[in-house]
């Protein structure tokens, strides 16, 4: 099975657009995942049902039960992020400050502590408009920055795929290089770097592509809004052929992307010319790597 | 006073706001801009500045000392992230899974996990005229960028007057780093774009200063494209709408090699201007 | 030799776990024996961060001489690898157990 991941390090480069236009063009053949979890877009443009829907726990948090507190102390002693600060004469833990360690659970002299799972957002298995199946989630506000709900996400990809035979599984990967990329990275057979010719693309591409270096994956290369710096943009040609990444393609700067995403359509759905094409190209090329 | 510049989603415009506003205002008054998007700081392309200082950032983490361990297990036992492990005869730390909450450290009976510092990132201060910039970087692989941003705020709040005017660029999303790099801002702008990703993130975003309980106001990036939804979801939330930046592709030209915007674009300025004296009326007002 | 497949079952036809750290379960394989032992590692996807050092700690419980797999064990995983001398063989992800086996024994796989 396949597993294409589409990442991008910056944001606003067209990651979302461009990974829901192949999400279209694989039309019953592919199973897509939506591991932005961060910031989950995709499903403005492929209309997903939001059919079947579960809670998702990760990540501990402490509670003090009052009626065994004495009071003592020991444990805001400990922390280590000042999470448990005296509110109205009670050690209260403070949920966005609480790291989750169980330190002070171990210090407790009367067991007040309890550390419990959190709920920290939903996923969801969905039909989109090509009748094919996409898993996404949502993370709740503040919550942890979480790889396991991406893995969650992907893993749940990963089975429907084996069930319906599918062949491969279309990622829209998550935007930096901290552990939520890493996790949207494991297991895949081959990255997509989505990046613009700007100071910031290239300065960006280069941290995250160090980081698909690390996982020892084949990784191809579209550059959007290529002609909005020739300079840039042969800087990264440059770039791709000393690393060895596949250029796939180079899509000129077009504000019927942004069309397209106010209509909820992908952009080859609304694009007949140039840009529908390029995309089918790469597509096709991706899709046999 | 501090104002954070945010953003539900990623390349909306956070840094080149912030680094046009930081340099603009430079030329009336003192700024201190910091970026705190240490997993991807981009602040520093946009600002020239003769380097004034360098440091390393550390997190604290274990390291097995093996002549008085007795392998009891203990510090496994308590570690909750999997950072520290027994293998045969043997502990194994993980310094990029620790979160440096010192329980192994601390509960070990015959004190074989003492705590050294690791390196995680890199602090580097760069000064031209007006403006102090400060940018930190985390290493490729760490993961806690929560720590690196908590010490860049520590170093900026330690090193420079509470009434200097301090930007600080603010990592995308609404998850620990974002809360990170606000929670003790004065005012937060949000940037966003009038298209339907714009303002499904900027909602998200929205919702995050609301449960901070922030005041914050909305900047539009790249005004003209897309539709008007973003601006009506403004009016009907009663958040303050500051400014508007033209969508141009002069603007994409600019920014993408590396050069500020207001400079070239008069249009840019004066909306710099309209966020300069929303800021300054809000400073007064809260006596900050 | 003793050798550990990162398995989607307890069966030779069962499929391969590309994954290490977050393998569902561990098949192996005695050649000396010819017994089959088999663990039950799904547990580990309750675990958020450090599946892999986990999953290796349990690995060098059973003193195996080689490690079969799909992706090949991550930085962490990997450190414990290191430390227990085990080889490590990877690109056996989309295969059988049974097929991974025979891949391994006529040298088709390639050493971490």
């Amino acid at each position: 099975m396949k597993e294409i991941v589409i990442i991008s390090g910056k944001g606003g480069t067209g990651k979302t657009s461009i990974t829901a236009s192949f999400a279209y063009l694989g039309d019953k053949d592919v199973i897509v995942a939506d591991c932005d979890v961060d910031a989950a877009d995709m499903h403005l443009l492929v209309q997903p049902d939001w059919g079947k829907s579960e809670n998702f726990h990760s990540g501990l948090l402490a509670k003090i039960d009052q009626e065994k507190c004495i009071k003592c102390g020991k444990c805001a002693e400990v922390c280590r992020w000042n999470a448990i600060p005296v509110i109205d004469k009670k050690y209260i833990v403070q949920p966005l400050d609480c790291e989750g360690c169980g330190y002070c659970a171990i210090i407790c002299p009367t067991d007040a502590i309890s550390m419990n799972l959190q709920n920290v957002g939903n996923w969801f298995l969905s039909n989109i408009k090509t009748g094919t199946k996409m898993v996404h989630a949502k993370l709740g506000i503040g919550a942890e920055n979480s790889g396991k709900l991406v893995a969650k996400v992907k893993n749940e990809a990963k089975a429907i795929a084996e069930k319906e035979g599918k062949e491969i599984i279309i990622v829209d990967g998550s935007p930096g290089i901290g552990c939520p990329v890493v996790s949207s990275l494991s297991g895949a057979t081959y990255v997509v770097l989505v990046t613009e010719p700007s100071v910031s693309g290239i300065h960006d591409l280069k941290r995250v592509y160090e980081l698909v270096k690390k996982f020892g994956i084949k990784a191809g290369c579209i550059i959007n809004k290529a002609d909005i710096n020739m300079e840039k943009s042969n800087d990264i040609h440059e770039f791709l052929k000393a690393e060895n990444i596949d250029f796939i393609a180079d899509i000129p700067y077009n504000e019927n992307f942004t069309k397209a995403m106010t209509m909820g359509k992908t952009i080859v759905e609304f694009d007949n010319g140039k840009i529908k094409q390029i995309l089918e190209n790469s597509w096709e090329k991706i899709k046999t790597k | 006073m501090k104002i954070a510049i945010a953003s539900g989603k990623g390349g909306t415009g956070k840094t080149t706001l912030s680094t046009n506003l930081a340099s603009f205002w430079a030329e009336k008054t003192t700024i201190v801009l910091t970026d705190l998007d240490v997993e991807e700081p981009n602040s520093g392309l946009f600002i020239e500045g003769k380097k004034v200082h360098q440091e390393n950032k550390f997190k604290m983490i274990p390291k097995w000392e093996k002549t008085d361990c007795i392998l009891c297990g203990n510090c496994q036992k308590v570690c909750n992230f999997n950072a520290v492990m027994k293998l045969g005869e043997m502990i194994m730390v993980f310094p990029e899974l620790c979160h440096g909450c010192y329980a192994c450290s601390e509960l070990c009976p015959t004190k074989s996990l003492p705590m050294i510092p690791k390196k995680m990132g890199e602090l580097k201060y760069f000064k031209s005229d007006n403006l102090d910039f400060i940018e930190s970087k985390l290493i490729i692989g760490e993961e806690q960028a929560v720590s690196l941003i908590k010490q860049t705020l520590d170093y900026v709040n330690n090193n420079f007057p509470k009434n200097t005017i301090k930007i600080f660029d603010a990592p995308p999303g609404t998850s620990c780093p974002v809360i990170e790099a606000t929670k003790d801002a004065d005012l937060i702008l949000l940037v966003t774009e009038p298209t339907p990703f714009g303002l499904h993130d900027l909602k998200l975003a929205v919702d995050t200063m609301r449960k901070l309980k922030k005041n914050f106001g909305i900047i539009i990036n790249r005004f003209g494209i897309g539709d008007n939804k973003v601006e009506k979801y403004c009016s009907e939330n009663k958040i303050p709408f500051i400014a508007k930046i033209p969508n141009m592709r002069k603007i994409a030209e600019l920014y993408s090699t590396g050069n500020l915007l207001y400079k070239e674009i008069p249009e840019v300025k004066v909306q710099l201007e309209n966020i300069i004296t929303f800021i300054s009326k809000y400073q007064q007002e809260n006596a900050l | 030799m003793k050798i550990l497949l990162t398995a989607k079952g307890i069966e030779w036809d069962s499929k391969m776990d590309p994954r290490f750290g977050r393998t569902e379960f561990f098949f192996i394989y005695d050649e000396e024996t010819e017994k089959i032992e088999t663990y039950d590692n799904r547990a580990i996807a309750n675990e958020a961060h450090g599946a892999g050092p986990k999953t290796a700690q349990k690995m060098s419980e059973y003193n195996i001489n080689v490690l079969i797999t799909g992706n090949g064990p991550g930085g962490n995983a990997a450190a414990v690898v290191n430390q227990t001398g085990i080889k490590v063989f990877i690109g056996a992800g989309e295969m059988t157990v049974k097929e991974a086996y025979n891949a391994y024994k006529n040298g088709d796989l390639k050493e971490f």
